[in-house]
């Protein structure tokens, strides 16, 4: 094996002897498997490929165990987990194409061009697929508003996020956006895509064909992102500020580009085999395409376009330069694929071969300078079955009266200040700097219960939206992560849509630490059991670890994107109510529940005790009534029940709909307990007055707790508890302080 | 009537533009940045996005592109013109209209439906608006600020040269006298920076842009003696 070193460059003996491998997250015990596998000593470059394929962000070492929880297949899933998104059938020869995946660590040192790098890596995703992407989303969390580090995070992050999104002309459909003091310093930056593609187009990252030539395409490799995958997979520390030169640049123009002329590319049919340069760039994408065919690659690194000089092979190969993809055709249909790309003023340049000797070979200045086993790259990374620990707080927090806090009598107070609360607060202030209207087709904008993007040429729609509440899962994960996905599919339901199939993005700290670990596995096990009771499968995700700091770590997040079909534009619902006269109906049971709500966040500034509990049975049956209903035509709004209760999805109706409503609450609670109680399974309906006996009887037959508790009225929310006043505003005054608290805190 | 759909690099909104044409029934093709023959076209739609990555400056380098020759020989033929958004930023860049787009005042993008007062009913691209009326019509940019000196104004309000305000006090960028949208002083150009493609059906917020679309088509039978009723 060629030495071939620049002078900066330890031997393989160095790297042994003085255990450099460390510093690339290497153990001793992986490094003896390595050696092993190569039956000798790594040189520079692959110690630093083999530390990439084998970082958590890239195989997925510690979350193996936890991901073979998930439920991964179902009736209409066309692909699962493995590819670069998973793909569900939605009739008539097409299918939805959606992957969510973290930028967190990148973001939280360089929150621009972060957060633009995690929307132009997720695209990829896609349109690597085949796919015409659709739409965006996102899933954010940042530490209290108040703290000017935060806010600075904040505004940069949603910047990244419509720089790249606006500029690419992709939609920012949907997202959500909370704020609480566990995400600072460890921020959350989640980017979702969606994709529309035909059966017949769908492709996959193989490399097909030995002798064929494999390409390379899109802007020339830079010395930025070394390492990225490396940096996801450990901790935040001071150094990260250090690390920055491992955030890659966003250029979402080439991005327009590169994808205009891959999905043309992928149309003309001449395609074996494609996948996208995300994470461990080069590495990932040769190893992985190579491994998925069983054949091997050769990599010629002098003709990988370069836009730096002198750079190693260890520099081009771990590179994570943006934009860029690696594509496989068979020899004749090589000048059809050049000519494609010099339309479009892309670089496409002939890099390397496909082998049959299940080796990733690559070649610098006329040596061999790397040479390593495929299959050891990918799938030969130890597994680790971490040590899990339910943490000593739990048992004891059980106990904890949540409801036992001073009544509140001031209602209408209260009401505001959850309203103002910035997790609760209107989000125009984010959603505005998004172009969530190009391509014309989102039917539901930004700040319903989840967007509806509608399908050309059909009349059906994707209903689409994140979905975690963090503290839940924080108080108790297997509840909490029951409710993030039942939460997912109840605004799904209440946009008219059927329920599909999820993506997941596992946001937790550090796995080395056992109560983490609990975390994680209570979650996905409560993940999966919801998964499996409201028909979603997950078809694909993301897992991102080490999310903590200094101050230890954040709230465990494990963020659903779910899709849902409409089946018809005519059912697309949203949350406003609609008209003067319309009757007001609670459908669910309302109990005294305030563990990690939103109330007692602002009453208390923690979250403690358990979470609201759920009944994934009683959830499946009221997502299938009033999705019925939907469809019956019975329904005129519907809105989920989420953070702050009954009281904020009645004023959220009634500003969405520019309109009051006059509302009696009859009920053995205290009125705050009523009005503000986090109870899960639970959805406020509107509907015309000449149906509501028949839909309140569809609740009734389902067994459904229902209750008509008011009326669409006037320009004022008034609320009465037993006949007692409760609260009692003005909507433009609700809205105003809705509306107005998040750009007050960023002026 | 046959109308083009430009396409830059970067170019995004033109199958919006493309749609559009099609909602109203009427012949559409893109045509390609390279592109040196518009002779086919009764009308051209230069498109919003982001046409060459914005660099530079909004516009900037499309104006040197093959086919914005044909668009200036289309507009001193009479032809209709129609720049919207980034399209508006290309057509001020190439000296077709009046005036320059600068950055929000705001410094962000901004993306919601916007109230357009139709302060020019009597052009080409307005005949199905009545004077005065005030339509719904989104905006999403970043530099839509539109700027001209005094003396421009002066003249643009002389020869009833603009054709949209921002209504009231709802001008999203600063934007001088709240204007909107413009044209040249022949009339057959016109730059706006809300986007009337993406307001042809309720579904999607507002229907108020197809009348755009109408009024080019009816300006185009006028012009060839065969005016239909909006």
């Amino acid at each position: 094996m060629a030495q071939q070193l620049t002078a900066k460059e330890p031997t393989a003996e160095q790297i042994a002897d003085q255990r450099i491998y460390t510093q690339f997250g290497v153990t001793d015990y992986e490094f003896e498997l390595i050696c092993g596998f190569l039956g000798r000593k790594p040189n520079y470059t692959e110690i630093g490929v083999f530390s990439v394929m084998w970082s958590e962000h890239c195989s997925y070492k510690n979350s193996k165990p936890i991901l073979k929880k998930f439920p991964i297949t179902g009736p209409r899933v066309l692909m699962g987990p493995g590819e670069g998104a998973g793909i569900v059938d939605i009739g008539d020869n097409q299918a939805v194409v959606f992957k969510i995946e973290s930028h967190n660590h990148p973001s939280a040192v360089e929150p621009y061009q972060g957060a633009a790098t995690g929307v132009g890596g997720i695209i990829r995703d896609i349109f690597s697929m085949g796919a015409r992407p659709v739409a965006l989303l996102n899933s954010l969390r940042f530490g209290r508003l108040e703290n000017d580090r935060v806010k600075y995070l904040f505004e940069n992050v949603v910047s990244g996020i419509a720089g790249y999104g606006n500029c690419i002309g992709i939609p920012t459909v949907a997202g959500e956006v909370m704020f609480d003091e566990s995400y600072e310093g460890n921020p959350l930056v989640n980017a979702m895509c969606v994709g529309l593609i035909d059966h017949d187009k769908i492709q996959r990252g193989v490399a097909k064909g030995v002798g064929n030539p494999v390409f390379y395409v899109g802007p020339a490799t830079g010395r930025d992102g070394i390492h990225g995958a490396t940096f996801a997979s450990v901790e935040l520390s001071e150094e990260s500020e250090e690390k920055r030169t491992a955030v890659q640049v966003g250029d979402p123009f080439m991005e327009k580009l590169v994808m205009e002329a891959t999905l043309e590319l992928i149309d003309s049919g001449i395609v074996l085999g494609i996948q996208d340069m995300g994470a461990a760039g080069l590495t990932c994408s040769s190893a992985e395409m190579a491994s998925k065919a069983g054949n091997g690659l050769e990599l010629y690194l002098d003709e990988v376009p370069q836009r730096e000089t002198d750079m190693t092979p260890y520099e081009m190969m771990l590179s994570e330069s943006q934009e860029r993809m690696l594509f496989v055709v068979e020899p004749q249909h090589e000048a059809q694929a050049k000519e494609i790309f010099d339309r479009w003023g892309i670089i496409c340049a002939k890099v390397g071969k496909v082998t049959d000797d299940g080796r990733l070979r690559l070649f610098h200045k006329g040596e061999e300078v790397a040479d390593m086993p495929v299959k050891a790259l990918v799938d030969e990374c130890p597994v680790y079955e971490k040590p899990s620990q339910e943490p000593a707080s739990f048992a004891a927090s059980a106990s904890i009266d949540t409801a036992d806090f001073t009544e509140i009598n001031d209602l209408t107070g209260a009401l505001e200040k959850v309203l103002a609360s910035p997790t609760v607060a209107s989000k125009e202030w984010v959603y505005s700097q998004y172009d969530y209207m190009v391509r014309t087709s989102t039917a539901v904008q930004p700040g319903s219960d989840a967007a509806v993007v509608t399908i050309d040429g059909t009349r059906k729609g994707l209903a689409m939206t994140t979905d975690c509440n963090g503290r839940y899962v924080f108080l108790d994960p297997e509840v909490g992560g029951k409710i993030a996905v039942a939460e997912a599919a109840r605004n799904i339901v209440c946009s008219g849509a059927e329920p599909l199939a999820i993506t997941d993005n596992l946001n937790f700290g550090s796995p080395e630490k056992p109560e983490v670990f609990w975390q994680l596995e209570k979650s996905a096990d409560g993940m999966s059991e919801a998964c499996r009771v409201l028909d979603t499968p997950v078809i694909g995700g993301n897992v991102s670890l080490y999310n903590e700091n200094a101050k230890g770590a954040i709230y465990p997040t494990p963020v659903i994107g779910m899709v849902g079909l409409v089946h018809d534009t005519d059912h697309i619902t949203t949350q406003g109510f609609k008209k003067e006269g319309d009757v007001i109906i609670l459908v669910g049971e309302t109990k005294a529940e305030f563990g990690g709500s939103e109330l007692q966040y602002v009453l208390t500034g923690e979250a403690k005790g358990r979470p609201p509990v759920i009944d994934l049975a009683t959830e499946k049956t009221l997502l299938n009534t009033v999705l019925g209903a939907i469809q019956q035509g019975l329904v005129a709004s519907a809105h989920d029940l989420s953070e702050g209760g009954l009281a904020v999805a009645l004023a959220e109706s009634c500003i969405s709909g520019r309109i009051g409503a006059e509302v009696n609450v009859a009920t053995e609670l205290r009125a705050d307990h009523a009005l503000f109680s986090e109870s899960q399974s639970r959805i406020l309906l509107s509907a015309k007055p000449e149906q509501a006996a028949a839909l309140q009887s569809l609740l009734n037959e389902q067994g459904l707790a229902n209750a008509a508790i008011g009326t669409v009225k006037g320009g004022s929310l008034t609320i009465n508890i037993n006949g007692k006043s409760g609260v009692a505003a003005p909507v433009q005054q609700l809205e105003k302080v809705w509306k107005d608290a998040i750009p007050c805190l960023m002026k | 009537m046959k109308f083009a759909v430009l396409v830059f690099p970067g170019s995004n909104c033109d199958i919006d533009c493309f749609k559009a044409v099609e909602a109203i029934g009427e012949q559409v093709e893109y045509v390609w940045h390279t592109t040196t023959d518009l002779s086919g076209f009764d009308a051209i739609l230069v498109p919003g996005g982001f046409s060459y990555g914005d660099y530079l400056r909004c516009g900037a380098i499309s104006r040197f592109a093959p086919v914005m020759n044909e668009v200036k020989k289309a507009a001193d033929e009479g032809k209709f013109v129609l720049g919207i958004c980034n399209g508006f930023q290309i057509l001020t860049e190439a000296g077709l209209l009046p005036g320059a787009l600068i950055r929000n005042n705001g410094l962000k993008f901004r993306c919601h439906q916007t109230p357009l007062e139709v302060v020019n009913s009597a052009t080409a691209f307005t005949n199905q608006y009545s004077q005065g009326e005030v339509i719904s019509i989104p905006i999403a940019h970043g530099e839509g600020n539109y700027y001209c000196d005094d003396e421009t104004l002066a003249k643009l309000q002389a020869n009833n040269q603009i054709v949209f305000r921002y209504a009231g006090d709802t001008n999203p960028n600063g934007s001088v006298y709240n204007i909107a949208g413009v044209s040249n002083e022949r009339g057959n150009v016109v730059g706006m920076m809300p986007h009337p493609e993406r307001a042809m059906d309720q579904l999607f917020g507002s229907e108020d842009g197809k009348r755009m679309f109408t009024s080019i088509l009816n300006a185009w039978r006028e012009q060839h003696g065969a005016a239909v009723n909006g």
